[in-house]
């Protein structure tokens, strides 16, 4: 053996050939990353590239002709002249979006429908679109029109790049008021829902307190309605007919109030995971050691407790500000007048039909989700670093005058969330509020009410259905692959980032991004569009990053010696997967799948620019029924997805049970 | 492969001394493999027979299970083939290779039972069920557990479940064994037994075995040969008792044994130490060059009386500083003024210290024979 270091000889580094299970399984990768592409990723280029798309009126690219009453045509002149002359359209009054139109007529003050005037009009360049009636001309050759034709010439904006939306945008005060409103409602539901989900929390993984199992599932119960749901529930506390509305002392519940109070009950459940998980994992002996020092109680909780948990209550303000300015519901049914930007980019398409605007806000809502998810990822490696194995698992010791505190605590939200409940089952039983005070169930008879009725609701459990079994197929397919193929690290970075883009992506911005890339006649998808496999498609792509992130979870917590020893043994991969990956993590699996059941019967961002009459979904028609003044409906609606939801969990926590029972001889350690 | 004492027998097997009567089973040929900037195998060539048990034996991260990977098709060298049974395997995947494989975490599938651990390499190849159960039933015997079938891995001591894991391996009759320290996990007093029961099951099927692991004894006890690795070189290739008594380099007489080292200089083909000059073997070292010398302590013979063999080569004056009974042997601190005071540790038998009557405090002479004296060159 000869000392001397000599180098590796030059050449390509050694690439095993791929097997048919390798092949397969970046086929499979590939296929699942294609429709993260098509569900996702070119959705938003279509909308990114709109918001950069400016409609106008360029007058430049007519030219009119008239004729005299006898017939004799004068000089040709060109549209942008005879504005000029008369002073008609300011610049600004020629922009406009895709659906603008300009009558011809308005260049004509003497225009009459009856007078035997003729006149021409053509284009001077390629593109100069105009309509007559509904037919589309674009031509430079001269179109005659007799003067009761010419009524209905209306010319059609044409298309430029640019960053001209944006400047609109930002100079139009009414629109940029929504960034300071969102941002304020944000921030303000942000601190109330951490200080109340950090002590609620703290309680329950720190004191000896009793009934911690019940406050724990009282704190889940928002996530089982729509976001919409506390608003209705406020009305009728403080609405103008509202039963505690002197509390209020003459404030209105509609708007900021309205908003941030609804607010902390949706976000509630999300921050408090957060939190719990963080405090959970604390350890004995800092505890120990600070106690050993003298430190005082209130001491520990400041050098030892909040920097354990900072990584939990960074992540758990971000996640809970970004659901506060994306969401929807709450801000139309109890937002009054006081405009967000979700409320914007609805109003824009669906009230406007300005697509371009609509485009616009989203890609400025994008930001605050985008920034926040960065920086959750960020801190839940940290919060994984911080983790070490030898930690001891901090025992709680028995202290009244504390325990009594956290009981009020606790007892105070689970009030305010059980009330808000409560309230909903109350409107929804009540025959009229305020004048008759009798129970019926009246207000379930949602076929004499707008928002599709009872097919609303079974829509709803069929695309939940649909999107809890494919979605689960499909994202813990994928995540095996990404997990388990060998090399291949370019396709699998590729992969990551499409799996962990959906989580930053607002639902509004997905729904409207899918008008965009879907309900395009060019698209070989458009005929999806309006089908209940749209709405699939966008709630297990909203969705998509939770449970890809459960999956991979579960399957780092598996050997990663299975696979060599299943091919060593001449196994196929996918023998493997039934027999073994499967069983071992189906609590993953069917956490995967209650997630997205839940999640699509209460989601209304995304879905609400993609349902269409035969695909009414009961959290859209509780949105509907809200708005056309049919509140209890609307409340009885919600209550139903509320008890689909209850039923759905229970089920889930059921089966799980059965199957941690039935393979407990195997699970043990 | 060359019997031979002395310098001689430390050649690396790869030096492949005249014709051979038949092709290696297994032969690796320049093989590197680098992670990134970090090179974790330098031209690696190692050839093993059919039938042979080679432990690969080294420090953690020397790369044992880098170039374990590499043979199995599970992380492909860079550089470099492999080739089995006379084809060339180099760009094979791990499942188009012929070879049983067992961890050290044992990778046994937790859901299913033992019966249907073992039988899952059996299955999917139309056997009739019959013939998997008699063979998942003779695979149990041959482990030694019978009555286990029906349990699942968590229900199975350590051994048992290692156990498992190696008749899984071998039901499909790989040409190959593949173990990476299966041992590891285990306690100390299963472990020597599941030493032997390994050796005798791989000797009793005959097939071609390698088996990782950082721990000396283990390969000295199961080995035919030791591949000993270091920083991703081979040191040496040879049969234990070569490794042992005629390491090749100083790491490997570090690393296998236990020794006495001292610096010195090469002159007239001794080495001193303190006042004394040893006659050693020296080999090819050139006059004038800084070695280090080992000695290692059960090579340290003790003389019965103070004086009667002073004047001979290699023998010196020592003082007993401390014993300690360490069950069948004594292991002796000794302290030589001609060693200018240099601790020396020795290993005398019971048999020596009770005829010669040793004890602490007493001043003795030990011989250092000169075939033992192993003499090394001293980089820089
Ligand atoms: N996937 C990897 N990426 C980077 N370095 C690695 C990887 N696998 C092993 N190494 C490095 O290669 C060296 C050899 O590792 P290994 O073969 O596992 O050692 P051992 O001899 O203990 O089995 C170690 O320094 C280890 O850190
Ligand atoms: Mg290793």
């Amino acid at each position: 053996m000869d000392g001397t270091q000599i180098a590796m000889p030059p050449g390509k580094a050694v690439r095993l050939r791929v097997d048919r299970d390798g092949a397969i399984k970046r086929l499979f990768m590939v296929v699942i990353g294609l429709y993260l592409v098509i569900a996702l990723a070119l959705p938003l280029y279509a909308m990114m590239s709109r918001s950069l798309v400016t409609y106008s009126f360029d007058l430049t690219r007519y030219e009119f002709q008239v004729s005299d009453e006898a017939g004799n045509w004068g000089e040709p002149v060109s549209a942008a002249e005879l504005n000029a002359r008369l002073g008609r359209f300011a610049p600004t009054d020629l922009r406009t979006n895709t659906n603008g139109r300009l009558s011809a007529t308005d260049f004509f003050p003497d225009f009459s429908f009856r007078s035997p005037v003729k006149y021409r009009l053509r284009g001077t360049t390629d593109n100069a679109p105009w309509l007559v009636g509904l037919d589309l001309k674009n031509t430079t050759a001269w179109q005659e029109y007799d003067s009761n034709t010419f009524r209905r010439v209306n010319l059609r904006p044409v298309a430029s790049q640019g960053l001209q939306n944006y400047a609109e945008y930002f100079s139009n005060p009414a629109l940029f008021s929504s960034i300071e409103n969102s941002i304020f409602i944000a921030t303000v539901s942000t601190v109330l829902t951490v200080v109340l989900a950090f002590g609620f929390a703290y309680a329950i993984n720190r004191s000896c307190m009793p009934f911690k199992g019940s406050f724990r599932l009282v704190a889940m119960m928002p996530i089982l309605v729509p976001s919409l749901l506390p608003g209705i529930a406020l009305i009728y506390l403080f609405g103008n007919q509202g039963m505690l509305k002197e509390m209020l002392g003459g404030q209105s519940i509609y708007g900021p109030l309205g908003i941030v109070i609804g607010s902390v009950f949706f976000t509630f459940p999300h921050a408090f995971i957060i939190i719990s998980t963080a405090l959970s994992l604390a350890d004995q002996r800092q505890y120990e050691a600070a106690e050993s020092l003298r430190a005082s109680k209130w001491r520990t909780f400041w050098i030892v407790t909040i920097p354990g948990a900072r990584y939990g209550l960074i992540s758990a303000a971000f996640v809970t500000f970004t659901l506060v300015i994306t969401d929807f519901g709450l801000p139309k049914v109890i937002g009054g007048q006081y405009n967000v930007l979700a409320i914007d980019i609805y109003k824009q398409v669906i009230g406007q039909q300005n697509f371009e605007m609509g485009a616009v806000v989203s890609m400025i809502l994008l930001i605050p989700a985008v920034v926040a998810f960065a920086v959750d990822r960020q801190m839940q490696k940290k919060q994984v670093s911080l983790l070490s194995a030898r930690s001891v698992p901090f025992e709680p010791r028995p202290n009244r005058r504390f325990e009594m505190f956290c009981l009020a605590w606790c007892g105070a939200i689970a009030v305010f969330i059980m009330g808000i409940i409560l309230v909903c089952q109350y409107a929804a039983l009540v025959k009229f509020w305020p004048y008759d005070l009798s129970l019926s169930l009246n207000n379930y008879d949602f076929n004499r009410m707008d928002g599709g009725g009872w097919a609303s609701y079974w829509n709803s459990i069929e695309m939940a259905a649909l999107t809890a079994v494919i979605g689960t197929v499909v994202v813990f397919t994928g995540a095996y692959m990404v997990e388990k193929v060998d090399g291949f690290a370019a396709g699998r970075n590729v992969f990551q980032f499409l799996a962990m883009l959906p989580m930053a992506i607002p639902g509004m911005v997905l729904g409207l991004a899918y008008i965009f890339f879907f309900n395009n006649p060019a698209n070989p998808l458009n005929a999806i569009y309006g089908t209940m496999a749209i709405l699939v498609v966008s709630t297990v792509t909203h969705f998509y990053t939770v449970g890809h992130l459960t999956a991979l979870t579960a399957l780092k917590q598996i050997d990663a010696e299975f696979e060599p020893v299943a091919s060593s043994l001449r196994q196929p991969f996918y023998r493997l997967f039934a027999r073994v990956t499967v069983p071992v993590c189906l609590p993953a699996i069917l956490d995967i799948s209650i997630y997205l059941f839940v999640n699509a019967m209460t989601t209304v961002s995304a879905v609400v620019f993609l349902y269409s009459t035969q695909t009414t979904l009961a959290s859209i028609a509780v949105l509907n029924m809200d708005d056309a003044g049919d509140i209890a409906p609307a409340a009885a609606m919600g209550m139903m997805i509320f008890y689909t939801n209850a039923v759905a969990r229970i089920l889930h926590a059921v089966v799980t049970r059965r199957v941690l029972v039935r393979t407990q001889a195997w699970r043990r350690r | 492969m060359n019997a031979a004492g002395g310098a001689e027998a430390a050649t690396p097997l790869d030096a492949r001394p005249g014709p051979r009567e038949r092709e290696p089973y297994l032969r690796i040929s320049n093989l590197w493999k680098a992670f990134g900037d970090f090179v974790a195998l330098r031209d690696v060539s190692l050839e093993i027979e059919q039938g042979e048990f080679v432990c690969f034996l080294g420090p953690s991260g020397c790369g044992k299970t880098t170039l374990l990977r590499a043979i199995a098709g599970l992380d492909p060298q860079s550089r470099g083939t492999i080739e089995q049974a006379g084809v060339d395997i180099s760009t094979l995947p791990a499942s188009r290779r012929d070879y049983g494989i067992v961890f050290q975490s044992y990778a046994l599938f937790p859901n299913l039972t033992v019966r249907d651990n073992i039988a899952f390499g059996l299955e999917n190849t139309r056997r009739p069920r019959r013939e998997i159960d008699a063979r998942v039933a003779e695979l149990l015997q041959l482990v030694g557990l019978p009555e286990q079938a029906r349990k699942y891995p968590t229900q199975l001591s350590g051994g048992q479940q290692q156990r498992i894991a190696l008749a899984r391996a071998i039901a499909i009759k790989p040409g190959l064994l593949l173990l990476d320290e299966p041992l590891s996990a285990l306690d100390a007093k299963v472990r020597v037994h599941l030493r032997h029961e390994i050796k005798e099951l791989q000797r009793k099927l005959g097939v071609t075995t390698i088996m990782v692991t950082h721990d000396q004894e283990e390969a000295l006890s199961m080995a035919d040969r030791i591949v000993v690795m270091n920083h991703g070189v081979i040191e040496q290739v040879g049969t234990p008792t070569e490794v042992y008594r005629h390491p090749a380099t100083l790491f490997v007489a570090d690393f296998v044994g236990e020794t006495n080292k001292f610096e010195s200089v090469l002159r007239d083909g001794n080495v001193r130490i303190g006042d004394v000059a040893l006659q050693a073997s020296t080999g090819a070292i050139a006059e004038g060059k800084p070695v280090t010398v080992a000695v290692r302590p059960e090579d340290i013979l003790p003389h019965p009386a103070a004086h009667a063999d002073d004047g001979q080569p290699n023998v010196f004056r020592v003082q007993i500083e401390d014993m300690e009974f360490l069950g069948s042997y004594w292991r002796t601190h000794l302290r030589a003024a001609a060693l200018r005071g240099a601790p020396l540790v020795s290993n005398f038998s019971m048999n020596a210290v009770r005829r010669l009557g040793l004890e602490t405090g007493r001043e003795i002479s030990v011989e250092l024979p000169a075939e033992r004296v192993l003499v090394f060159p001293r980089e820089g």
